[in-house]
């Protein structure tokens, strides 16, 4: 027989539990499977009741994030060798509550994000006309890097802020603000301040910084909070010690 | 409470240990504990040079005093947290400041190193000012 490893896969049930609790599988350890290989071989060979979120399988939709082995991932980019002998734990995203399994409720997420107003803002629209609005290579690099969130939430699941207080806007979403701020086509970095300045804004963070450390794309959210952060004082400072005209 | 009548998702728990499961979250909780013992160091330097300004005898007073063997263990333990509290403010430091110099971004281990090398001369300045 193929060696195998073995995977404590949380159940919850909603119409039967109570409480989540825990299902153990064993699964083919091969080198080049997933976490998420090891999932859907359950769901397709094993047991077709079990419930977990995935579509691309490479890293870019965002969609199968869980918790493995306590600690938030891709699980399309988690490999089972890497926990080999086991037993892997599988678990659903922290920070959010469960809708059944692996499936946590992204309605939290869903209702942050456009409140940052995560799209470009120009106090007057160009028209199509005009042409684009071109941007050097070193206008694009100013926020590249904060442009390359995918939206998994793996960064709430670690934040330890938002598990405490819900009420937190949350790593991802001021990044995205962030992204937009520094994008050289964009004019609304007065009304996400307006959003952010609050004290559920970036005054929520603490700067504990596992957002950065789990995020798959590299985005560094804690450092997008912590400039917005130095922004925000700036813009109080200013409104406190200039005159309206000079702001 | 763990689950709404009307609400069938699970809400787990937040423990109030959650800071013990993860070595990065309890560096971070020690980090903020830190903050208590920079406010403690700062009043008791205060308490020193007003002691100084008093004269000789509250001079050798807050001496004896800050020799009693209570007083020592807690500034021991103040100063451990205030090299931990300097160390991980000094790392952090890069990820909140984006320093450019002549277009380029300045690397973080140029910010930390120069961090490093202000407390340095500084020491330096303090120790040539009481050792003189």
């Amino acid at each position: 027989m193929d060696e195998s490893i073995r995977l404590q896969v949380t159940r919850y049930r909603p119409d039967k539990d109570r409480v989540p609790g825990c299902q153990e599988y064993d699964v083919p350890l091969r080198k080049e499977w997933t976490v998420l290989d090891g999932l859907n071989h359950v769901k397709n060979e094993v047991d077709t009741t079990l419930a977990f979120r995935w579509s691309c399988r490479m890293g870019i939709c965002g969609s199968c994030g869980m918790n493995v082995n306590g600690e938030p991932k891709l699980t399309c980019a988690t490999f089972l060798s890497d926990y080999a002998p086991g037993p892997v734990t599988v678990e659903p995203l922290g920070n959010f509550p469960v809708v059944r399994d692996l499936v946590v409720d992204i309605g939290d997420f869903m209702e942050k994000l456009p409140r940052v107003k995560p799209w470009i803002i120009r106090d007057e629209e160009q028209s199509v006309d005009d042409g684009e609005y071109l941007q050097t290579p070193e206008e694009l690099d100013a926020y590249k890097q904060f442009s390359m969130c995918i939206n998994c939430m793996l960064c709430y699941a670690a934040c330890p802020v938002y598990g405490l207080d819900p009420d937190f806007v949350g790593p991802a979403a001021i990044a995205l603000a962030e992204r937009y701020d520094l994008d050289s086509r964009d004019q609304g970095a007065r009304e996400r301040l307006d959003v952010l300045i609050e004290h559920e804004g970036v005054w929520g963070c603490t700067f504990v910084g596992e957002c950065t450390r789990v995020c798959p794309k590299h985005v560094d959210p804690a450092g997008a909070i912590q400039r917005y952060k130095l922004k925000a004082a700036q813009e109080s400072v200013k409104a406190f010690l200039l005159p309206r005209a000079f702001r | 409470m763990s689950r709404a009548v009307d609400d069938l998702t699970y809400r787990r728990p937040v423990s109030i240990w959650w800071w013990t499961r993860k070595r990065s979250y309890f560096v971070f909780v020690m980090r903020e504990l830190s903050s208590i013992f920079i406010a403690w160091l700062v009043l008791y330097l205060l308490l020193f040079v007003r002691a100084v300004g008093q004269g000789r005898t509250a001079y050798d007073d807050f001496l004896d005093a800050a020799a009693s063997p209570w007083l020592v263990a807690i500034n021991v333990v103040a100063f451990a947290f205030v090299l931990l509290h300097t160390a991980t403010w000094f790392l952090l430091t890069p990820q909140a400041m984006v320093v450019r110099l002549r277009g380029r971004r300045v690397p973080g281990l140029v910010i930390i190193g120069s961090q490093y090398v202000g407390l340095a001369v500084v020491s330096a300045f303090i120790a040539w000012l009481v050792l003189r």
